[in-house]
């Protein structure tokens, strides 16, 4: 116990430091007062959720995870099916159960029931995928992404196929985002210097010598599949609260390749890292908004030729693993000291 | 007998494409050990070559006009540059770097190509009329089997004879089975890094261009996507095949490419929209089968 309680020590400032950053930014949103703004952050506390989400697995287990927007998908199906009214659902959605037509939940406990849906599901396709490792486990996560998004794009009576299901209440503003984005960061902690966490770092590092001193890697790792895909699940239930519109495609190849690269680009190996990754991101892709929109300059408005933003954010992330392949916090998590920060768990 | 005939065709034509795609992604795997996820994005540019950049509707084509003899060397040499000049400018870079960081440059790659010629082309589908008096039908024992069909089938099959040539025959193909055995080894043993991997670089950027072609000469339009789809199952084809395994890539895709079409036979009429969830699913049931691929080379296997 003395050590548990000297880890927390060691590694809360982390934690607050994290949370800090995010409230900051919320306030700073409010602040300004642009609608248009506070939508972006709002989908960037999403797209932290997102990506913490994924990196309770993948930075814990280093199994790269193609497959975590599936949860998404799930998630804001789930709150879909729990939240819109009565009437529409017998309209539009006429093949599910009567006893779902029938309820309306509140929209907490739907995003938490959406998550516990994701989290079921991730149990049991785990228990089979969990037992593959390397780039074979990252293919069938893909494979499993597939199946999610062909199902959920050709069951018509149940999601409406590839057409949008509209009607879902809208609620997720910026202090529901921040909420949301400040809960998975204290899981993700909180998962990292538990027993379970800690042992499934050992297993990435040293699979074999972790093994022989007793670590179970498989049950490790279906935990932390589990948890986060609870995280992404209530992340998907929130999306579609936000948007107020599902359709599958907006949980398949985009949003997939856009979260990893966001994670990478931190640094997959810390929770810092996956924090800042967003951040980053979104705020050069914000920038290069504001440019391709125009900047008024005595007169004149300067703006770069529309198609320069994609392109530039690809490159500029290209540069950074050019110059950092560990990503930028270089794996490490922020702490207290500036200088010597501590590695995690290595 | 003829129903079956058409099935084995349709089967060979469309895993043809997959094979010639998961050959493309395990050459490069084998000497760099980089998951390209660019190659779809080459598959692309080879054919957005052969128009004029224009945002219009109506394709204007360019290079397309150009006679046979003179088009296809000049489609094969530009996905071979642009296959080249990635590795120069962009993976070269990241040689030591893990497999996930080389993984997402790639897709950032991939993503700036995409958008490029999306700034340039729009992202409408466009309509280009590429040898299609190649879509005719001719009868083989009863069977009406388009001509297409059975051009892209012996194509595949001269490819796959020329490249096996190579790798066995010459000095370059002795080198690069070698780098791909054993890279360490191999330079240690005088083989020139640079210049087996730029060769991997560029028979693989020719085989994109090859799908390239095939793609846009059977579906009769340009689209931004079209590489996406075959670049993600080749992709697949060469992890079930055995990551680094050129002949195990090949049988695999001819698999996918059989599966599927089986698949789109035998399902019952309300399942088939749900086909491609099935072939996910034997993807995922031959991963546990089989974690390290149907030939899994000798130097995959880890060591402790």
């Amino acid at each position: 116990m003395a050590q548990r309680s000297s880890l927390l020590a060691r590694t809360i400032s982390t934690l607050i430091i994290l949370i800090l950053i995010l409230v900051a930014i919320a306030v700073v949103t409010k602040l300004l007062g642009s609608r248009p703004f506070e939508r972006t952050v709002v989908e960037m506390f999403i797209r932290v959720m997102l990506v913490v989400g994924i990196y309770i697995f993948v930075g814990n287990s280093g199994v790269i995870s193609f497959g975590h927007m599936g949860f998404m998908c799930i998630g804001a199906y789930a709150a879909a099916w729990f939240t819109i009214p009565a009437v529409m659902k017998q309209v539009s959605l006429p093949g599910l159960p009567n006893f779902l037509i029938n309820t309306q939940l509140p929209i907490f406990l739907s995003a938490f029931l959406a998550g516990l849906l994701a989290a079921l599901f991730a149990l049991i396709v785990g228990r089979i995928l969990m037992r593959l490792s390397g780039i074979a486990a990252s293919i069938a996560t893909f494979a499993m992404l597939a199946v999610i998004n062909v199902v959920y794009s050709n069951w018509d009576s149940v999601t409406g196929g590839t057409g949008s299901i509209v009607g879902i209440p809208f609620y997720t503003g910026i202090w529901t985002a921040l909420g949301g984005a400040i809960l998975v960061v204290i899981i993700a902690y909180l998962y990292q210097i538990s027993r379970s966490g800690l042992a499934l770092r050992a297993g990435r590092d040293e699979a074999t010598a972790a093994a022989a001193s007793g670590v179970n890697i498989v049950r490790e790792r279906l935990i932390a599949f589990v948890i986060s895909a609870f995280v992404i699940g209530v992340a998907g239930a929130l999306y579609g609260h936000f948007l107020g519109v599902v359709n599958p495609d907006a949980f398949y190849l985009g949003v997939t390749f856009i979260t990893l690269s966001m994670l990478v680009v931190g640094g997959m190996n810390s929770l810092s890292g996956a924090v800042m990754g967003v951040i980053v991101i979104s705020g050069i892709i914000q920038l290069l908004r504001w440019l391709e929109k125009g900047v008024d300059l005595g007169g004149t408005t300067l703006a770069i030729p529309n198609g320069l933003q994609e392109i530039t954010i690809g490159l500029v992330m290209i540069v950074i693993l050019m110059f950092r392949p560990s990503g930028l916090t270089r794996n490490r998590e922020i702490t207290w000291r500036f200088k010597g920060a501590t590695k995690p768990s290595e | 007998m003829t129903a079956l005939l058409q099935i084995l065709f349709d089967a060979l034509s469309l895993g043809s494409l997959y094979a010639l795609g998961a050959l493309g992604i395990a050459l490069i795997f084998g000497v760099m050990r980089l998951v390209n996820f660019a190659h779809g994005d080459y598959i692309a540019f080879c054919v957005f070559a052969l128009l004029w950049p224009s945002i219009d509707a109506a394709a204007i084509v360019f290079a397309g006009n150009l006679p046979t003899i003179i088009l296809i060397p000049l489609i094969l040499a530009i996905g071979a540059g642009l296959s080249v000049l990635s590795e120069i400018l962009v993976f070269r870079r990241f040689r030591n770097a893990n497999p996930a960081t080389m993984m997402i440059a790639s897709f950032a790659l991939g993503y700036v190509l995409k958008n490029f010629l999306l700034m340039l082309f729009s992202s409408r589908p466009k309509s280009i009329d590429l040898w299609s008096n190649l879509s005719q039908q001719v009868e083989i024992a009863g069977a009406r089997i388009p001509l297409l069909q059975v051009i892209t089938i012996t194509i595949t099959i001269v490819i796959l004879i020329a490249l096996t040539a190579f790798l066995k025959r010459t000095r370059f193909g002795l080198e690069m089975r070698a780098a791909a055995e054993n890279f360490t080894m191999a330079r240690m043993l005088g083989v020139k890094a640079n210049r087996v991997i730029m060769l991997a670089f560029a028979i693989s950027g020719m085989l994109a261009a090859a799908i390239g072609l095939i793609l846009a000469t059977q579906s009769g339009t340009v689209d931004i996507q079209m590489g996406m789809s075959v670049m993600l199952v080749a992709f697949i084809a060469t992890v079930i095949g055995g990551l680094g395994s050129l002949p195990g890539a090949v049988i695999a895709g001819f698999l996918i490419g059989g599966a599927s079409v089986l698949m789109q036979v035998i399902l019952p009429l309300e399942a088939r929209p749900f086909r491609d969830a099935f072939v996910y699913g034997a993807v995922i049931a031959c991963l546990i089968w089989r974690p390290q691929g149907l030939l899994a080379p000798k130097s995959a296997k880890q060591r402790v």
